[in-house]
Formats: C-alpha cells, structure tokens, sequence
C-alpha cells in the first residue's frame, strides 16, 4: 500500500491556456541555447570556455568557485556564441550555437558502481546542480551525505504539464537513478507521486501519494509532510525529470539534454507540449504561436508562480519545464479597478464574483494594488501546508533575526513554497524574494 | 474615463519632484490610484500574477458594512429627538433628515482631521497613503454619542491619529484599535461632558428641524440606568417612560452611541463582512460565545449590588456597543491576534471581559471599549504563546531525532 497524504492547503489557479495531455509532440531544434548560472543558486560560476570554443553535449561551461567537480555544461554540440557579463563582470548566460544539422556527438562519462565514481560522474555531466538541497535551497555540497533524498513526480504549478510524460516509459533509467542515488545516502529516497498515479513501485525508493493541489508538487513541501528538516540536518530535492536523466547517465554514460516543454498561457494561440532542449531559445518554441492582438505579452520561462519573465528574446530557463505567455497588463487604465464587480477578476476573495462563478481567468502582470504593511492575517498561512507559521517567518526574516528564523522554521522552505501566498497577498509584498534574502543571509551568518 | 485619465496624467509633472505642487505628492498620487488602478506590473523574481483583492477593496467593504449602521443611526437620532419632545408621529425622512444633519459635521471633522495627518504624514514619509482611516473615519462617529462637541472630537481624532498609529509606523503597525482610542481618550479626558446623561440624545433643533428640548432634559441609555440603578425589579425605560422591550433593543430604537445601537444593522454588516471573508469569524465567534458565556455566569448569581447582573445573558449582547465591538472593532485585523489560535482566545477575553467590566463595575456602564483595548494589548502576548507552540514542537523534533 502506498502512503497518501492529502494536503488541506493550497490552490489551484484557474488559469486559461492549460495544456491537454497530447497525442503527439513535435521536435523543436533552438537556434540557439544559453545556460543561466544564476539559475542555479549557491553556484558561483568559472569560465571553462572562451567565445569561439567548439562545444560538445556533455562539455563543461562553467564549475564552481569553491567545488570545482560541479559542472554546468552544454546541451548541445557547437559554438559558444557569446558570453553575457553584467555589472562587475557577472556572468550572465552563456550561449552556443548548435551545429546546423542538430546532431553531435556526447561525452562519455564512465560510470562505476563506487559512491565517489557517482558523485564524479553526475557532478561532471551537470547533473549535479539540478538538485538543490535544504537548507538554503541551493547546490548541494559534493562533500555531505544527505539524511534523505526527496524526488518529486508532480508538478501541480498553474498549467503545468505532468512531470511523469517524459519518464513513464523509461523505468529502467529511473530504477537506475534511484540506485545511484541510493548510494549516495544512508538515509531514504521518498519519490511523491500525484495521485492515480500509474508509475510503478521502483525498488529502494518509497512512493508517496499527494493530491494534485499546489503546491503539493514542491519537493521541499512533500519533504515536510513526509520528514521535516531540522537543524543540522541536509536534505537533497529533485525531481523525477532529472531523476531519469541521472539513470540515462549511469546506464549510458551521458547526458541527455532533450526536456518536454509545456508552452501554455492564455496569449498562446495553441497550448501544447513540445520536446527541445535545456536552455533553448524562446523564439523558436514560441515561433507563430503567440497571440497577435495588439497587447503587450509577458513572456515567462516557467510558470506564472515562480517563472522568470524573460521577455521573446530569452532562453528557457532551469527548471526547462514550461514556458507561458499572459498579458503584460502596463497598457491598461483601469477605473477604481478595487471597486470592480466584473466577474473576469481573478480573485480567491468572496468579494469577487469570478471566485463565486468557478470560472477560468487570463489575468495579466499587475499588482492590483500597491504594496502595503502586512494588514490581514492569516491569509498566508492557508497556503502553505507546511507546520510554519509564514507570517511571523517573513517578520523574523525582515528583522534579520537569526534566533527567530531558526526557531520558525527558514531551514525547511524554499522561496518557491511560498509563491502561492505571495500571489494572494492583499499588501503585495513580494514574499519569494524575502525568503530567499533570508536564506542567503542566513547560510552567510551561520 | 478617457479624458480623466489624460487630465490627470497632464497634471501629474506639477506633482512630481522639482514641479510646483510636488509637496503634494503623497495626496496627487492617492487620489490617482484611487482612481485608477496603478498598471505596475511584478518585477522579476516575484510572482507573475496577483490575486485581484487589495487593500483599498478590503477597507471599501469594511466601510459598505458600516452603512446600515450609519442610515440607521441618522433615523433613531431623529425618533430619540422626537421620542423626548413626546411626539406620537414619526415622520420617516424628517427623522432621516435630522439625523443626517446631526451627523454629517462628525463624519467631516473626523475625515478632515485623519486624513489631514495621514496626508500630512505619507508626504513627509514620501509614502504612498494608506487607506486604513477610510474605516477609522467612519467608526469615530459611529461609536460616539451624537452630542460629542466637534472640537473634542477633533482633539481626540488627532490624538489617537497620531499617537495610536503614525507613531508606530502607519497603517499595518498600530498596537491598538485606532478608533476604539478616540473613544476612550473622549471618555477619560472630558468625563463631564462624555458622560452622563446628556450627549446620547440629540437636544437641539438642527435648520428648522426636530425639537428642541429643555435644559432640564435627561435621557439615560439602557446601560446607564443600570448603572444607577438601585432597588431589586430591573426595569429599564426609554425616553417616554415606557419600558423597553428586548424587540425595541434588538432593532436599536433607544439611546446610546450613534451607529451602536441596532443589533439588527450590526448583524447586517456581519453578513457582509462575513460572505465576503474580510471579518474573521474566528474573533466573531467566540466574542459572542465569550459575551454569553460571562453574561449567563453573571445572571446566575444575579445580585441588587451589581445591577446589570439581573439582564439575561442575550441582553447583554443587545444592549451598549458589545455587538458592535463583536463585529467591528475586535476584528480589525491589525490590532486583533494573528494566529487562528490565537483568534478564540482574543474573541473569548473581549467577550468576557466586556460583560465583567459592565456588570462588576458600576463606574463603567459600557466595558466593550475597555475589553478590546486590553485585549489588543494582549493580542500580541496570546499571538505569543501560539507562535512558542510551534517553535517548541520544531524543537522536539529536532531532540528526537537527536535521541532517535
């Protein structure tokens, strides 16, 4: 019997321009692909290339300042194009033209059965820094054996597509991620499934059924109704995308860079789920598909929660799972929009007639409101289902007071748990950002 | 809409740093989101989409469920008038006329002096206004007698304006109920004049309007009379002479403070603020059930030294401003407890204490202002205790584990 557990807490948006499960999905070779360091936080990146260099899937790009085994590399075989600094010389992206037919040869990665001859490999082949770790939402450290290791199958975002596409036929490579990942700690690996789920039982990995209500899907979330982590302690989250990807490397000793993308929202002409590579260019995805009605679009690498919005000149961005188009909203001059009794008003308040209808909603980019003092309470806590008290988190956090981070509970969130009640904050105060302010200056202090 | 938008955005420079009206800038810019909903989108980094709910819409709302208590307050500061002239027919938009007229300057003087220091403020800040006197401007003159003069009531405005919350940072950070200590700064710093019999029933004609009524007149409300009471068979009168009927104190036709005295208009704005889930019902709850609960307690062990003990436990909740407090005061969200826990606890003390301070101190005919004021006071200490709950249960994990 697997164990279930339902969340109480939480929302699902209702959004247009979701995505069916489809029958097909078409190939989309980028014209061009850029890997973003600071997509992966706690990465301090150092050039492994110059402009001009010819790259091969697999190749290194960039490791890190102070674990020099962690690798990001490229997605695919070519040229690296151009490599974007920002203020101080910041590494910003760096971008490689693949060779025109798309095809390239991958580096080899020998893999033996040996813990350090796993870390090497997955660290080497950029798979390591697609895992973070709690605390601190960051890379994990190549040197710590994590108490448990937490895989995530759902992805519960709004319009997400299911996590499990890409992977439900490949449970070889997933039986072979999970014993690798067995090796790497002495502790449990828990992989949380959506319920009804038909991904079999995988040996050395205990599946845990969650209901499909965000943000269930969060691995850190599911890790703290599952085994919260306390202090001291180190956890490692993934999810079952790249859990799949570190079998194909231990069964073949590469990297496979393809990603299905979810191209949703409610200015795409036709949703759908396309295959392409990791850090690919959003052009050639969003390529015809995009509403042409006048209006400003925000272009987002990952969902509307905690996606980047990246504009139609930007790359995909990790976690590589979806792109959405909404409207910007800067072009519109509401009349006492707080007054509004239209019922296409996205809202979880009663005071709103869309919440009363159960309609769907394409809402744009707007605050709604301006930023206030936290005035309501209890508003964040219905949307966290973790044993937090959020409020007196982001209280504590603002104050920089370490003691009271602790005691509350920074060591167990991720500024993406948060998400859902920064959308429903009536004083728009931006919560993700706070959390992850907080987290940094807490691994800094600690 | 058009032709506004583009007038204001030609007038917008005159209010923008180094333009000839930039120091009223704070108020060119609450007047223009008030009037326009800002199109400043999220920054990168933040969520993408926000919910629709802001915090001008919640005061709205608040301020929507207070109208039934403000209508009826201007029609029964008309009936008290004409109640005590001995008058036997009650002209319905005559009384509506009286009262308006009686209550209008109130609302004014209260406004004006608000959010003259709330304007004043923000632009001193260089801060956007906040809304929060939208609902503070409007309770002043619901929860005071109609008689209260303008100046006290200007005087006690700014006071608690300025002390009660800029003091404390603004909106979202006062400790303690912003109009509940407009009240009670009137109530402690003119006893003569707060007090008593006199400023609970509109004397004077207004513009032609109503009667005026001899110098001589006094006209106790129900919690008054108690207090003086003396003697073992409870009856309480209104401006008549005739006694008053739980009906009369349900739908609020007796003297007492101008928008406290209908339960019915009360239950009214709780409908509101319920079904749109601004009000928590948490707090709501358990004031009553903490209101009951001292009420019953009280009336069971009934006594001629403390007469309010002789009213039954529903009268408690009918007469003075307890219902009001129930619906309006005790749940504003800044100054009530935060936790849901937290929230029974602060709705039972407000309850309780309410009924005790009525019934066991004859100095105090109405506790319901105290029992809030103190219990903001202790929101924080209760809200406390919860948060130490978690904290302690993180930290027995983390011990067992350790033992483990």
């Amino acid at each position: 019997m697997r164990r279930t557990i339902n969340l109480k807490k939480g929302l699902n948006l209702r959004m247009t321009g979701g995505v069916d499960t489809p029958s097909e999905v078409s190939q989309v070779l980028p014209g061009s692909v850029a890997i973003v360091p600071d997509d992966f936080p706690g990465f301090r990146p150092k050039l492994d290339v110059a402009e001009g260099d010819s790259v091969c899937i697999g190749s290194p790009l960039m490791h890190d300042k102070e674990h020099p085994e962690i690798r990001l590399v490229s997605p695919v075989a070519g040229t690296v194009s151009h490599i974007v600094r920002g203020a101080r010389r910041k590494i910003e992206r760096v971008e490689i033209t693949p060779t025109a037919d798309g095809a390239g040869k991958s580096m080899k990665t020998p893999v033996s059965s040996s813990r350090e001859a796993i870390v090497n490999a997955l660290a080497a082949s950029g798979l390591w820094a697609m895992m973070r770790q709690r605390p601190y939402d960051i890379v994990p450290d190549t040197a710590v054996s994590p108490r448990d290791i937490f895989v995530t199958a759902l992805d519960t975002a709004p319009l997400a597509a299911d996590l499990e596409l890409g992977v439900k036929d490949k449970i070889n490579e997933l039986k072979a991620g999970v014993k690798a990942l067995a090796s790497l700690t002495s502790g449990h690996i828990y992989i949380g499934i959506g319920a009804g789920s038909a991904l079999p039982d995988i040996d050395g990995a205990e599946m845990v059924e969650f209901n499909r209500l965000h943000p269930a899907g969060n691995a850190g979330v599911q890790a703290a109704n599952i085994a919260p982590v306390n202090k001291g302690e180190i956890i490692w989250v993934l999810d079952i995308v790249t859990l799949c990807k570190i079998g194909h490397l231990m069964l073949n000793g590469e990297y496979d860079p393809k990603v299905y993308v979810a191209v949703t929202g409610s200015e795409v002409k036709t949703p759908c789920i396309i295959s392409t590579i990791a850090g690919a260019h959003l052009s050639d995805i969003l390529t015809g598909n995009v509403d042409n009605d006048g209006r400003t679009h925000r272009i987002i690498s990952g969902n509307v929660l905690t996606g980047i919005p990246v504009g139609a000149d930007g790359y995909l961005r990790y976690p590589y799972r979806q792109v959405t188009v909404i409207p910007e909203g800067d072009d519109a001059d509401e009349f006492m929009g707080w007054a509004s009794l239209s019922p296409s008003k996205m809202s979880e308040s009663r005071s709103f007639l869309g919440k009363l209808l159960g309609r769907r909603f394409n809402p744009d980019a707007r605050l709604n409101g301006g930023r206030r003092a936290m005035i309501m309470s209890g508003i964040y806590d219905d949307y966290l289902p973790m044993d937090i008290l959020p409020e007196y988190l982001i209280k504590a956090i603002l104050a920089k007071d370490i003691d009271n981070m602790e005691a509350l509970g920074i060591y167990e969130i991720a500024p993406e748990d948060i998400a859902l009640a920064e959308y429903a904050d009536p004083s728009k105060l931006e919560l993700q950002r706070i959390v992850r302010q907080g987290l940094d200056y807490m691994r800094s202090e600690v | 809409m058009k032709s506004l938008k583009r007038y204001l955005d030609r007038v917008k420079p005159n209010f923008e740093p180094g333009g000839k009206l930039q120091s009223l800038q704070s108020v060119y810019d609450g007047f223009e989101t008030f009037l326009f909903t800002p199109n400043t989108t999220s920054r990168p980094g933040a969520v993408n989409v926000h919910d629709a709910l802001d915090s001008k819409r919640i005061m709205i709302i608040v301020v929507l469920a207070l109208m039934p208590c403000l209508l009826f307050g201007m029609y029964n500061t008309g009936y008290q008038n004409w109640l005590a002239a001995g008058a036997t027919e009650f002209p319905f938009w005559q009384l509506m006329a009286y009262g308006f007229l009686a209550v209008i300057p109130r609302i004014l003087v209260a406004y004006v002096v608000g959010l003259g220091i709330e304007f004043a403020v923000a632009q001193w800040r260089h801060e956007e206004i906040q809304e929060g006197f939208l609902v503070t401007g409007i309770l002043i003159p619901l929860i005071c007698p109609v008689e209260t003069p303008l100046w006290m009531l200007a005087v006690a405005t700014a006071f608690s304006v300025i002390f009660v919350k800029e003091v404390f940072g603004g909106t979202g950070y006062n400790v303690f109920n912003v109009a509940l200590v407009t009240r009670a700064f009137l109530f402690f710093a003119y006893p003569a004049q707060m007090s008593g019999d006199k400023v609970f029933v509109s004397t004077d004609s207004i513009l032609g309007l109503g009667h005026d009524l001899p110098d001589s007149f006094t006209g106790a409300t129900p919690l008054g009379q108690i207090a003086s009471f003396a003697g073992d068979k409870l009856e309480l009168l209104n401006l008549r002479g005739d006694v008053i009927s739980t009906w009369d104190a349900f739908l609020g036709l007796i003297p007492g403070s101008f928008g406290e005295t209908s339960t019915l208009c009360i239950l009214i704005g709780a409908v509101i603020l319920l079904a749109t889930g601004i009000a928590s019902w948490r707090i709501m709850l358990s004031v009553i059930a903490g209101g009951l609960i001292m009420g019953w307690i009280a009336n069971v062990f009934e006594t001629p030294t403390y007469p309010a003990s002789f009213l039954s436990p529903v009268d408690q909740l009918l007469f003075g401003g307890f219902a009001f407090a129930a619906v309006f005061m005790a749940t504003d969200p800044v100054t009530a407890a935060r936790t849901g826990v937290g929230k029974y606890v602060y709705g039972l003390l407000v309850g309780v204490m309410a009924v005790l301070i009525r019934t066991y101190n004859n100095g105090y005919p109405e506790g319901a202002m105290l029992a809030v004021l103190l219990a903001n006071a202790l929101a924080p200490l209760i809200d406390y205790c919860v948060v130490q709950a978690n904290v302690s249960r993180r930290r027995k994990r983390l011990r067992e584990r350790a033992g483990a």
